[in-house]
């Protein structure tokens, strides 16, 4: 790499040469070191390095998993017990993976709704923004398959009722889906591949992250104005500022962790999983994780076919629908504003976007009857409204407030402030 | 403008708030009251006295139908048995071992490493001896019903004859706690059921407490470990936490 002759110097003559040969030291200086970083970060911007410990945390303990655990319909919910009970520090490992993925969708709901609320979804992030709903998708996919390996009652009907919705596709409906079980029923062979696959897909998931953290690294992040850098005023190197702001956080984020997983480890489960799978016996509300309730609540919303397509397929395509949504969303917002801060309107309009999700969700732990059905519909309504037609309009008719010249103009004191106005070196990492 | 989104807030008021009142409703059976249970809490532990009465409960009277597969008799030690105590429980059940060294399967006492031995060989039989009803295993009950030990407690004193409006079914039983009231396992916790070694008098109310700690140590042998862990991993990280904050002031007062 041409970069190999950087300005950077280290003292430490293995390390020097190392770099010459290849040059990750340069690498890590420069993208984690002296990256100019906007100054005006609040603590919403903690999440993302949030959910990448998360992601570690899952992958570090799951593989530990993997080694104790028994992928057969006979053996799965035994060799659960046995990680709990029989396993050195096991009930630690499980407890800490139950209550990662939880965390993690916290983490990843956080940070997507920052992304929301402070525009960085828009131009030149658009692509950084679609890797992110990817990333969303998969841990989707990874997490649904890691709820059906305890083979409890919930995971067992958990992975029945979901496979079953890619029966509704028409013509090809219930060859997919004998496929996808690899028989006629959720039974041994799903259980097999689901672990399987589960083992794949966060190392798929790390893929991703890599190339969400590269497209980053070429626009740059955003920030609570919305306003790009002008220059070195704008700006602190990412280390030691962001470093040390991402560890306080993290340790934070820790010990709401671990409340959770010393004190309420179940909190999050469904009781009906330390119940072993039973073909015969459906438990009487099945549901999902709680992570995937709002989603779960726009797929039973639809139960009205809509011109040729059954209500089961409508369903199907409008949970689909309602996270693409997500990835045109560069495209239906018009606004050339990206903050919140500046859009007194669109303020407005992310709150109640919040507060529709959180009924979704509530709906989607509710039977669907009576007049749970018809909230599910209006708050699904809803949702597509926000992305289809307000997002769109508010664009053209919002007044946005004005914006500031720069960051610094918008977050550091004025007058007698100028000593802080004065650009900050970067100064090399004290390593290396 | 106004207008509008003030419409749109009403409106998911209304969905929030009307949504919840017919889940409130729709219980089917009562919220069982909340116990103060030893285990309860930040520093809980399970008391050893009424979780060793409730392990004789168990024994002599759960245990006739109830299997409990993942608890081994070497576990009790947790509970404050001796080691010998233990291979005292153990070898009172006969464990089928085998294949020796001719090709058979041959019964020997149990052992201290043997799990809990079942009372049947299997559903069918456990099915065939109680009316066609399969008592579940216990080893997860606490964990595995909505309300914990709170609700075992309260469906094992929760028997009552049935209201006039209810037609039970052949060989059911009428229960305030369980979801839609008929459960096919009688009262067994009748007073004087079992004779306390430790002489405590056995009536209904104190057998389903002792046998509910015990069931809910069942479910959780780590419990007390994983919470002294937790206290100790959280007062750390307040210090950790505390120290970074500090740091991290310390280095963004360049810049402020």
């Amino acid at each position: 790499m041409a970069h190999g002759s950087s300005a950077t110097h280290f003292n430490n003559p293995v390390v020097r040469w190392v770099d010459r040969r290849l040059p990750i030291f340069s690498m890590m200086h420069r993208e984690y070191g002296e990256f100019p970083t906007p100054r005006n970060f609040n603590y919403l911007w903690n999440f993302g390095a949030l959910a990448m410990f998360f992601l570690v945390l899952m992958i570090a303990t799951g593989v530990v998993l993997a080694m104790h655990y028994t992928p057969n319909t006979e053996l799965a919910f035994g060799s659960v017990e046995r990680i709990m009970r029989d396993v050195n520090g096991g009930w630690l490992l499980r407890y800490l993976h139950m209550n990662g993925a939880s965390f993690f969708f916290i983490v990843v709901y956080i940070h997507m709704f920052r992304g929301l609320y402070y525009g960085s979804y828009k131009e030149p992030r658009e692509i950084l923004w679609i890797l992110g709903v990817v990333i969303f998708l998969l841990m989707m996919a990874t997490a649904f398959m890691g709820y059906v390996l305890p083979w409890g009652q919930m995971s067992f009907w958990g992975a029945t009722v979901i496979t079953n919705l890619f029966s509704s596709i028409p013509l090809v409906g219930d060859s997919i889906v004998t496929w996808l079980w690899g028989g006629f029923s959720v039974d041994n062979p799903t259980l097999n591949r689901f672990f399987s696959l589960h083992f794949l897909l966060p190392f798929v998931i790390l893929g991703v992250v890599v190339l969400h953290i590269a497209a980053l690294h070429v626009t740059g992040s955003n920030n609570p104005t919305g306003i790009e850098p002008k220059g070195p005023q704008d700006t602190l190197p990412f280390h030691p500022y962001y470093t040390m702001k991402d560890t306080f956080g993290l340790a934070v984020c820790l010990i709401l962790f671990s409340i959770m997983v010393f004190f309420a480890p179940n909190f999050m489960g469904h009781p009906d999983n330390y119940i072993p799978a039973n073909p015969l016996v459906t438990p009487p509300h099945i549901v999902p994780e709680w992570y995937f309730l709002p989603f779960y609540a726009i797929l039973r919303a639809i139960t009205f076919d809509v011109l040729f397509i059954e209500a089961k397929f409508g369903g199907v395509i409008a949970m689909f629908a309602s996270i693409f949504v997500l990835v045109v969303l560069p495209w239906l917002d018009t606004s050339k504003v990206r903050s919140c801060k500046y859009r007194p309107v669109y303020r407005w309009f992310f709150w109640l976007l919040v507060i529709d999700v959180l009924a979704l969700g509530y709906l989607g732990s509710q039977p669907a009857e009576g007049n749970f059905v018809l909230y599910a519909q209006l708050a699904t309504l809803y949702y597509f409204l926000h992305f289809l037609v307000i997002l769109p309009l508010l664009g053209k008719f919002e007044r946005p407030k004005p914006l500031p010249k720069s960051i610094a103009e918008a977050v550091l004191p004025k007058g007698g402030g100028s000593a802080g106005m004065a650009p900050v070196a970067a100064r090399p990492m004290d390593k290396a | 403008m106004r207008v509008i989104k003030n419409s749109i807030a009403a409106a998911l008021a209304t969905i929030v708030f009307g949504a919840l009142m017919p889940a409130l409703a729709a219980e089917e059976a009562p919220t069982p009251p909340a116990q103060d249970w030893s285990f309860n809490g930040v520093f809980g532990t399970f008391d050893r006295a009424s979780s060793q009465r409730g392990l004789q409960v168990y024994l002599d009277v759960c245990a006739t139908c109830h299997s409990m597969d993942y608890l081994a008799y070497r576990n009790l030690v947790d509970l404050g048995f001796s080691e010998a105590e233990v291979e005292a429980i153990a070898q009172r059940y006969t464990v089928m071992d085998g294949p020796d060294d001719s090709g058979n399967m041959f019964e020997r006492p149990g052992l201290p490493q043997d799990r809990f031995v079942a009372p049947f060989a299997n559903e069918q039989a456990a099915r065939a001896a109680n009316n066609n009803a399969y008592p579940p295993d216990l080893t997860l009950i606490v964990d595995a019903r909505a309300g914990g030990a709170d609700y075992i407690y309260a469906l094992l004193t929760g028997y009552h004859d049935a209201p006039d409006d209810v037609e039970l079914g052949a060989g059911m039983n009428y229960n305030e706690y369980f979801p839609g009231h008929q459960i096919a396992m009688p009262n067994m916790l009748f007073d004087g059921a079992v004779q306390y070694t430790d002489g405590t008098e056995s009536t209904l109310d104190q057998m389903a407490w002792d046998v509910t700690n015990f069931l809910a140590y069942a479910s959780e042998p780590n419990l007390e470990y994983r919470k002294q862990t937790g206290v100790s991993v959280i007062l750390f990280l307040l210090v950790f936490a505390g120290l970074l904050y500090a740091v991290k002031r310390k280095i963004w007062s360049r810049v402020h």
